[in-house]
């Protein structure tokens, strides 16, 4: 059954009849970003105007992968429940060469944690759940069919100018948030360009649905006999419905390939004849950025401001680790509990992460598609070696999956203190007596005192977790006790395994600050 | 530099011998592959990421 494009409701803004009041946040753009960061602020209590030249969800189903973290922070949305019940949850992946399976992989669903690595679910849904709680969110102002076509700033404020069905109007702002996509507008109005690495390399990626009972695994070919010498891609989401991407080569036309009787044939030598056609599109990929994440009072979130190849699921993932990064930010910044250049910060981390992301998608897609010369050489030898020894299967790459960024911060640490919790990773989750840790950590800067009292005199919310295995492995070690100061994304700001109220309150000073 | 650049292996006309023969009797395709392979099971062997560095840089200096 293929999903059915409800189209929502447009409503005729107050702007066209007589000026809006300022807002405190203008969102452009409703994709599975803008609508993140607009249910983040809510939660926040900062309230947002979310504006959508659409009235539908994503059409066809580009995103398929949701990240552990991300589903981390569905759950704080108020969708993971659905997102993992309507999902494939999955964690083996495995890579053929030639028709022949070289090695697989587990990414093991940890029972230490309460979300999986992976679920695959089509990007349509997603929004959908999403658009469903911010239409029930007081705080988020949702309007479709309003497309902004003009963004300009002073230094106190920034304004837009929507274009709807009913003629146009502006809003003022403190802040525009850019979470329009890899064609955004609000770039393209503030005259900056992406800079990067663009493939001269054409996939064909459908979806399609069948009554196959193919396992949720990842099957990845290089050099398959059904699709003569290029790479494919088989991966399920919910409702029956696969996902296959099939390398083309670059002088592959289109809008040729993208015809159902040039594609049904090819997909027929995938799973056989016993399909139907849902979606199909025809991608070539960047790996691209822009330099500053942060202009002023128009902040970049999202596709708008970085583009990856999918080939590790670091997009989609990727922008919810910004909207993560940026929501108490801004909140804080627009109370006054902080100073806006804790902003600077969000562009200092989130371009460092985009930086990775970027990496490693460069270094799959290259794996994927070679140039001509030494770069063929080594990737047709490391295939051959993984067939005889195990080392090499490593060096294959067919995408290395969206983690979390490891933020460089220069803050207290002891090294004593196991490494999966340094600062500036995201606090692992572990289970406790009813929940899960990171369902206690809150929203607020927290400190967590592990078999020790927290020292007198702190302003700031303690929780002390119950101490079990899983919490001995990832936050004691051998230490028999510690404090880890979390902040608001749940990243770890700074520990030790002792420390008085002083060294606390200055690192929680320099979290304040952006440092 | 940790890159031993001084001589270090035993029999080293041997080794080149055996070297030598490997690449006898395969095409030009074939023996670009050989070697790919062998850098790519030394580089493991070897598991030291500065002393390859140095090596790819000592190989590159004209
Ligand atoms: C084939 C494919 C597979 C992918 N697979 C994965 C995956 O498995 N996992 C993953 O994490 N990511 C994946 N991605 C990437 C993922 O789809 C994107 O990163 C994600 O959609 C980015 O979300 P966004 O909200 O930033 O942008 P978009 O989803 O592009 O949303 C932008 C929104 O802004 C609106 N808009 C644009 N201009 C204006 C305007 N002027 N005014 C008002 N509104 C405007 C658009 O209508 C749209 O709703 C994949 C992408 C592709 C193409």
């Amino acid at each position: 059954m293929p999903y059915d494009y409800k189209p929502f409701p447009y409503v005729a803004p107050p702007g066209l009849s007589a000026p809006e009041p300022p807002h405190k946040v203008v969102i452009v753009g409703a994709g599975p970003i803008g609508l993140a960061m607009a249910l983040d602020l809510a939660n926040r209590g900062v309230p947002s105007v979310l504006l959508d030249d659409n009235d539908v969800v994503s059409m066809g189903s580009r995103a398929i992968c949701w990240s552990k973290r991300s589903l981390e922070l569905f759950d704080r949305f108020g969708i993971a429940d659905k997102v993992l019940d309507k999902g494939m949850t999955w964690s083996v992946g495995r890579v053929c060469h030639g028709d022949d399976e070289i090695f697989s992989f587990d990414l093991a669903v940890d029972p230490g944690q309460r979300m999986p690595p992976f679920v695959n679910l089509q990007q349509y849904y997603v929004e959908e759940f999403l658009v469903e709680r911010a239409l029930a969110q007081p705080l988020i102002d949702l309007r479709f069919r309003n497309r902004v076509t003009g963004v300009d700033q002073t230094g106190e404020a920034a304004h837009v100018t929507v274009k709807t069905p009913d003629g146009q109007y502006g809003l003022t702002a403190d802040y525009v948030i850019a979470c329009d996509g890899a064609r955004s507008t609000t770039r393209a109005m503030l005259d900056l360009d992406f800079e990067g690495e663009f493939f001269e390399e054409r996939f064909l990626i459908a979806d399609i649905e069948m009554e196959a009972d193919f396992p949720p695994e990842r099957w990845f070919w290089f050099e398959p006999t059904f699709h003569d010498g290029q790479s494919a891609l088989l991966h399920r989401q919910a409702d029956n419905i696969y996902r296959i991407d099939l390398q083309l080569g670059w002088d592959a036309d289109p809008e040729e390939e993208k015809k159902p009787e040039k594609v049904i044939p090819r997909i027929e030598k995938v799973v056989g004849a016993d399909f139907d056609l849902e979606w199909v599109s025809i991608y070539s990929f960047q790996c691209r950025r822009l330099r500053e994440f942060v202009h002023g009072r128009v902040i970049f979130v999202g596709d708008s401001a970085h583009v990856v190849s999918p080939f590790g699921a670091r997009g989609g993932n990727g922008g919810l680790q910004d909207v993560d990064n940026l929501g108490w930010k801004l909140a804080a910044v627009l109370d006054g509990r902080a100073p806006a250049s804790l902003i600077d910060s969000y562009n200092r981390e989130r371009v460092q992460a985009a930086d990775e992301n970027i990496l490693q998608s460069t270094r799959a897609t290259r794996f994927m598609t070679p140039a001509n010369g030494a770069e063929r050489l080594f990737r047709d030898q490391v295939l051959a070696l993984a067939r005889k020894a195990p080392f090499a299967r490593g060096w294959v790459n067919s995408g290395r999956l969206s983690t979390p960024c490891v933020y460089a911060l220069s803050a207290p640490d002891d090294l004593s203190l196991p490494e999966i919790s340094r600062p500036g990773t995201v606090a692992p989750d572990a289970p406790q007596q009813n929940g899960w840790l990171l369902n206690e950590l809150g929203r607020d800067v927290t400190l967590m005192a592990l078999n020790c009292a927290a020292p007198a005199g702190l302003d700031l919310p303690v929780i002390a977790p119950r101490i079990n295995d899983m919490i001995r492995a990832r936050y004691l070690g051998d230490a028999r006790q510690a404090l880890y100061l979390v902040r608001p994304d749940q990243v770890i700001a700074a520990r030790w395994v002792e420390a008085d109220a002083r060294q606390v309150r200055r690192a929680v000073d320099a979290l304040w600050e952006g440092r | 530099m940790k890159l031993i650049d001084t001589p270090n292996l035993d029999d080293h006309d041997g080794f080149y011998a055996e070297l030598l023969a490997a690449h006898r009797g395969l095409s030009e395709a074939q023996s670009h592959a050989l070697n790919a392979q062998l850098v790519l099971i030394l580089a493991n062997h070897i598991g030291d990421r500065q002393v390859l560095s140095e090596a790819l840089d000592l190989a590159r200096k004209r």
